[in-house]
């Protein structure tokens, strides 16, 4: 596993509010059985025209590297559960995204995915997003938990899951497989105390199917 | 012993072991799965050699990518989707994972499929690859969506590594207003409280007003509260809630039922469990509600018009701006008059048997309007198949509606049930998103009788203000 301490680079301001999922990562790029593939979908509509060209006036297409950075509204990926949209986002070559709040369901999936996610007050992002569209970059020090930019060094927090999954890239499923014995006892004694609880989806499809 | 609300004890009855101040390993009795969020945790779970932990515990639909074509035999055109299905099958009968495939006659939307066929039981914890999965707490079962990593992680263990929420209490009071549903109601809240009104937060609902909602307005309700960003929603199951149950689950009986009863009597939150954040409503200021804009919260009662950007609080001039362009609405126009040209009515929201009681009272003896394009379609294949023993299906199409077959189709459009650039739809489903019916479509959400309405006037109308028609 490799180390990030620092995130820095290009960064695209998209002053948007609650800006879903579906946006992020539109229908017509969810038929896929892989995770290939998603880097054309991410914003596909603020990217491209009805026709499918590229659109000149959107940042994120500029030539060069793409953005490691985007600074975001509130509520930055509300809406679907898709994690298409942080796989797509990732794809794209985006690291890291900051905005004042974060939808639920997209915020387990970029820490699932190491997509930092820095939560800071709506009038830093402003100021982030002014120096981003300047054409400077922005800086992400996970060592010094500070973002900096031309005109902004602001501390920010996150939850010691987060970052240790940042920088170890720690996996739930090998962790919580350590706790398989406990689990198994949890789940006698859970289905000891309330048995309509267990198998349900087993035991209504074997009745279905015999009625 | 200090005092709980029902969300913590739900938590704490499911709590293997606390991984540190806010996070916990958390137990999952059922596990719902789709076609398009399911692939690649099965995939991870491949790559890993590992087998699935409890597949009893889990179950999975065909519901998103289905088309709804009024055909017998189903058959998925596109090659893509086709391939999602036969690998969930495929991926299904390796797990021994039971499954709606495709031409089951139970086929349907996960959330609609789930409580019909008994699964949902009060006090249980169910997730799914699917944000509206907090539909659940209508029977006092912790719901809530995940993502295709944690899909993975509930595979492999049958637990979840889950972020403990904030406690919320939504207080309803008063009779809602005669033409008036949950629908209405959780979009005034929606509305009230902001698209992240409820961010971080598992929703309790209370009051007379909850009290009184049938079993599936709740689902109604519980299933928009991620509308507002709640991560869950609750409402303490009562006798109406077990009585909704117990109809549906013949194996609880005996000492079961008996275990089960005591067990649902303590799911409700103590009398002096404290919330982190109260609210109130009271029903009587209840309208009907249509959404204007591209988010659940830019929401009017149907005598009211569309914002202008200047009268709007700073901070949502920027969102009204935006979402003016895409609606192209004029600013300050009365909402009640926009012509629609397609009208949908169904989802996980809106696509049980009472909903589509309610759309064809009102098209009783009327039709479409010219120029609209309206489709039913049902929420699974019980709906259908009830809906059409109570002759609901030749109301639909005697009015000029399409009568199709049960999936997501136009909710989200993910399968060919997707509308043109500029089209116009009074819809009964849960985002208004730019681009979730179509690209360019724009969405107006509504009740099922105001999008009823709405297909008969081939406008945005007041379901209030349609003459009485008895059936």
């Amino acid at each position: 596993m490799h180390e990030r301490h620092r995130i820095e680079g290009r960064a695209v301001a998209l002053r948007i509010d609650n800006l879903d999922t579906d946006q992020i990562m539109p229908k017509q790029f969810l038929r896929g059985i892989d995770k290939s593939g998603l880097a054309r979908g991410l914003l596909h509509d603020l990217r491209f025209d009805a026709a499918g060209q590229p659109r000149p006036d959107c940042a994120l297409d500029k030539p060069g590297d793409p953005p490691r950075l985007l600074v975001g509204g509130a509520n930055f990926g509300c809406g679907s559960s898709r994690e298409h949209a942080v796989w797509g986002l990732l794809q794209f070559g985006v690291q890291a995204v900051i905005a004042p709040s974060y939808g639920e369901i997209f915020h387990s999936n970029a820490m699932q995915n190491r997509l930092l996610l820095v939560t800071l007050p709506t009038d830093v992002v402003e100021r982030l997003m002014a120096d981003a569209d300047a054409g400077g970059d922005l800086r992400i020090d996970l060592a010094r938990m500070r973002v900096t930019s031309a005109n902004v060094d602001a501390p920010f927090e996150l939850s010691p899951r987060y970052r240790l999954k940042m920088l170890s890239g720690q996996d739930d499923v090998d962790l919580t497989r350590l706790e398989q014995a406990r689990i198994a006892a949890f789940a006698k004694a859970h289905h000891a105390r309330h048995p309509w609880m267990k198998d349900v989806a087993a035991s209504t499809r074997a009745r279905l199917d015999r009625s | 012993m200090t005092s709980r609300t029902l969300y913590r004890k739900l938590v704490d009855d499911h709590t293997v072991t606390v991984l540190d101040e806010r996070h916990v390993l958390l137990f999952c009795d059922l596990h719902l799965m789709n076609e398009y969020t399911s692939p690649q945790a099965f995939a991870g779970l491949h790559a890993r050699g590992l087998p699935v932990a409890m597949p009893g515990q889990n179950m999975a639909v065909v519901s998103h990518i289905i088309p709804t074509h009024p055909t017998r035999i189903r058959v998925i055109a596109d090659t893509d989707s086709a391939l999602q299905a036969s690998n969930l099958r495929r991926n299904c009968e390796r797990h021994a994972i039971a499954l709606f495939d495709t031409n089951d006659p139970l086929q349907g939307i996960e959330h609609v499929v789930a409580p019909e066929l008994g699964m949902i039981r009060p006090g249980m914890v169910v997730i799914c690859g699917d944000s509206h999965t907090t539909t659940y707490g209508a029977l006092g079962a912790l719901g809530f969506g995940i993502g295709t990593s944690e899909v993975e992680h509930v595979l492999a263990t049958q637990t979840l590594v889950y972020r403990r929420a904030q406690d919320m209490r939504i207080r309803v009071d008063g009779a809602l207003p005669p033409g008036t549903t949950a629908k209405d109601l959780v979009l005034m809240i929606i509305g009230r409280i902001g698209a992240q009104g409820a961010r971080g937060f598992v929703v309790e609902f209370c009051g007379s007003t909850i009290d009184a909602l049938g079993v599936e307005a709740r689902f109604t309700l519980c299933n928009m509260a991620v509308e507002a960003g709640a991560r869950g929603a609750l409402v303490a199951p009562d006798a109406a809630a077990i009585e909704h149950v117990l109809a549906r689950a013949p194996d609880i009986a005996g000492d079961a039922l008996a275990d089960a009863l005591a067990h649902w009597a303590t799911l409700r939150s103590d009398d002096d469990a404290v919330f982190d954040v109260v609210h109130a409503f009271d029903a009587r200021d209840v309208a009907p509600q249509v959404t204007w804009g591209t988010s659940p919260d830019q929401v009017l009662p149907i005598d009211g018009r569309v914002p202008r950007t200047q009268d709007q609080p700073e901070a949502a001039r920027r969102s009204t701006e935006q979402a003016l362009r895409y609606v192209r609405l004029a600013p300050g126009a009365p909402i009640a008059g926009t012509p629609v040209q397609h009208v949908f009515i169904g989802s996980c929201t809106n696509g049980r048997i009472e909903d589509l009681r309610a759309a064809a009272q009102v098209l009783h003896g009327r039709h479409v309007a010219r120029g609209v394009r309206a489709m039913v379609v049902p929420g699974s294949g019980a709906v259908k198949a009830q809906a059409e023993r109570e002759g609901l299906d030749a109301v639909f199409r005697d009015a000029g509606f399409e009568w199709r077959q049960p999936g997501c189709s136009m909710c989200l459009a993910m399968n060919d049930d997707v509308l043109a650039e500029g089209v116009r739809c009074a819809s009964t489903t849960n985002r208004n998103f730019e681009g979730r019916q179509g690209r360019g479509a724009i969405t107006h959400l509504m009740s099922p009788a105001m999008a009823a309405a709405a297909a008969v006037a081939g406008a945005i109308v007041d379901v209030r203000t349609l003459e009485p028609r008895h059936a």
